[in-house]
């Protein structure tokens, strides 16, 4: 018979941690983490590196490279850092890959499991406060050197305008009004979007300053992956408005990338 | 109340040996006795029909209410439609829900399908008819998946598909169309009439509230169809991952018109 217990639990992490915590092990797993650490030396895990989110006139700008890193090596050149969540948010992960792209998908299937048995969205707010939880439950393997920081953002429908949420190791949550780059490259990206960010920026000046951080960052961070014209592998570029999230065709992150360089 | 207390009395047969004549009731009558006390129920129920049109799957129901609904997503192709208690298909909804999300996040997304749920849900529904200590669940479920884009589709499990589960768990496949509730076969046999392949969404849903309007000029208590007092969803197949989207009053109304 059909378990029906846990009506009322709108929370998927919840339920997987009771019912089948064998799926969470690569979040919260005191066996896993410690073996990771005594393998440390030999066993790399990829990492996902420049993910960053600009705030724009009409809605908030996501984007992050494609390159995972093995130590020195280049692990994978597609790797998909931005992960749309509902029609008005999107996550962006930097850290070991594994538990990232885990913890993008845990983190998406709760919002969407939420929608659905509740009838209605989860308010932006309480997604960003949600994915707290999840970051704090990944301490464990964080202390390992297995950390996972995500960077959320979205159009808040209430309000009327692209919101961005930062991360610390320990789940502590903070909001950034204009821009925010996390990952080994987020410095540097950061210092550009610091230089050229100007509040209520356009869309298409938004998207050039995106591309030109992500630029700076790869310039700077061995371990961020620059626009790849020859295998055409470009950053990806996510806009959330009142129109929901909309991924930039690759032609256009092209064409950004072909004008950058014209101007370099 | 009756009833349960000779359901009860059948399987305590043996131990009431101080009663001077036994009381015993066969299977059948049990089943039937099920059966016929659900009935009264889902005669009582509003109707949802749900029907193939071009693109996928209407659903239509008739419900004023705003806030609870009968027609409802569940996973990326799939949706319920559910006619009787809602209290008692709310629940198997948000089971349905979760269990989906599980098996999802467990293997892919894809390997989420409605027949693996409608026998989910038969299972459950059939536990709950012939357990001697619970009434049967009063409720009819259509369990439907929207197909491939490709409308000509050769393998039955691309092609959309429609379970019809009873109260007792029996199900069946249904084709075309299938409809749930009181006046469910009046409701069939006007579609048989008047049902075509490939109708657009404007006249699937035309065909569907023309019929709800022939069968309320024939009631008593006759109830009015107008976009504000029905319920439309549809499973497209045109659309993104999730398929289910619900239309609001003014979108139904546009489609009337």
């Amino acid at each position: 018979m059909l378990d029906l217990d846990d009506y009322g639990t709108s929370n998927f992490f919840q339920i997987l941690k009771r019912h089948h915590p064998e799926l969470l092990t690569t979040l919260d797993s005191p066996d896993f983490a410690s073996n990771a650490r005594t393998a440390e030396s030999s066993f790399l895990p990829y990492e996902g590196t420049t993910v960053l989110a600009v705030v724009y006139d009409t809605g908030v700008i996501m984007a992050g490279d494609r390159q995972a890193t093995e130590g020195y090596q280049v692990g994978e050149r597609r790797i998909q850092k931005v992960y749309p969540v509902d029609r008005y948010s999107a996550i962006a992960v930097a850290g070991a890959a594994g538990p990232c792209i885990e913890m993008a998908k845990l983190f998406q299937v709760e919002v969407e499991f939420y929608e659905k048995t509740e009838g209605v969205s989860l308010s932006l707010e309480g997604q960003a406060n949600f994915l707290s939880h999840l970051v704090r439950s990944n301490l464990e393997l964080a202390m390992q050197g297995l950390i996972v920081l995500p960077l959320f953002a979205g159009y808040d429908l209430k309000r009327h305008r692209g919101r961005i949420f930062k991360y610390d190791a320990v789940g502590g949550r903070y909001e950034e009004g204009d821009y925010y780059a996390i990952g080994s490259g987020g410095k540097d990206a950061r210092t550009t979007l610091k230089k050229r960010y100007t509040p209520e920026i356009t869309r298409q000046d938004a998207l050039e300053i995106v591309a030109e951080a992500l630029w700076d960052a790869a310039d700077e961070d061995i371990a961020t992956g620059g626009p790849d014209l020859i295998r055409k592998i470009f950053p990806t570029l996510y806009t959330i408005t009142e129109e929901g999230v909309a991924e930039i065709p690759e032609t256009t992150v092209e064409e950004l990338y072909r004008e950058l360089i014209s101007r370099l | 109340m009756q009833r349960n207390t000779r359901v009860r009395l059948c399987s305590l047969e043996l131990e009431n040996t101080d009663m001077s004549t036994p009381y015993y009731v066969s299977p059948e009558q049990i089943r039937q006795d099920k059966e016929d006390f659900v009935r009264r129920g889902i005669t009582q129920a509003k109707e949802v029909v749900v029907l193939e049109y071009r693109d996928g799957l209407l659903m239509v129901a008739e419900n004023p209410r705003k806030t609870t609904f009968k027609v409802s997503e569940i996973y990326d192709r799939i949706a319920l439609a559910a006619a009787g208690r809602i209290a008692e298909y709310e629940a198997l909804r948000v089971a349905g829900i979760r269990e989906s999300e599980i098996k999802g996040f467990r293997y892919y997304r894809e390997d989420v399908t409605a027949k693996w749920l409608t026998n989910l849900y038969s299972q459950h529904m059939g536990a709950v008819a012939q357990a001697w200590d619970a009434k049967p669940l009063e409720i009819e479920l259509l369990v439907c998946e929207v197909g491939a884009t490709d409308a000509s589709a050769s393998s039955g499990l691309q092609r959309n598909q429609i379970y019809h589960i009873a109260f007792d768990g029996i199900y069946s496949e249904e084709e075309k169309y299938a409809v749930i509730g009181g006046r469910a076969i009046a409701i069939t046999e006007i579609l048989e009439r008047n049902y075509a392949d490939g109708l657009e969404m404007p006249a699937a849903l035309q065909l569907i509230t023309e019929t709800f309007q022939t069968v309320e000029a024939d009631a008593e208590d006759s109830y009015e169809i107008t976009p504000e007092t029905i319920e439309v969803a549809c499973l497209e197949q045109t659309t993104a991952r999730r398929k289910f989207r619900r239309l609001s009053t003014d979108e139904v109304t546009a489609l009337l018109s």
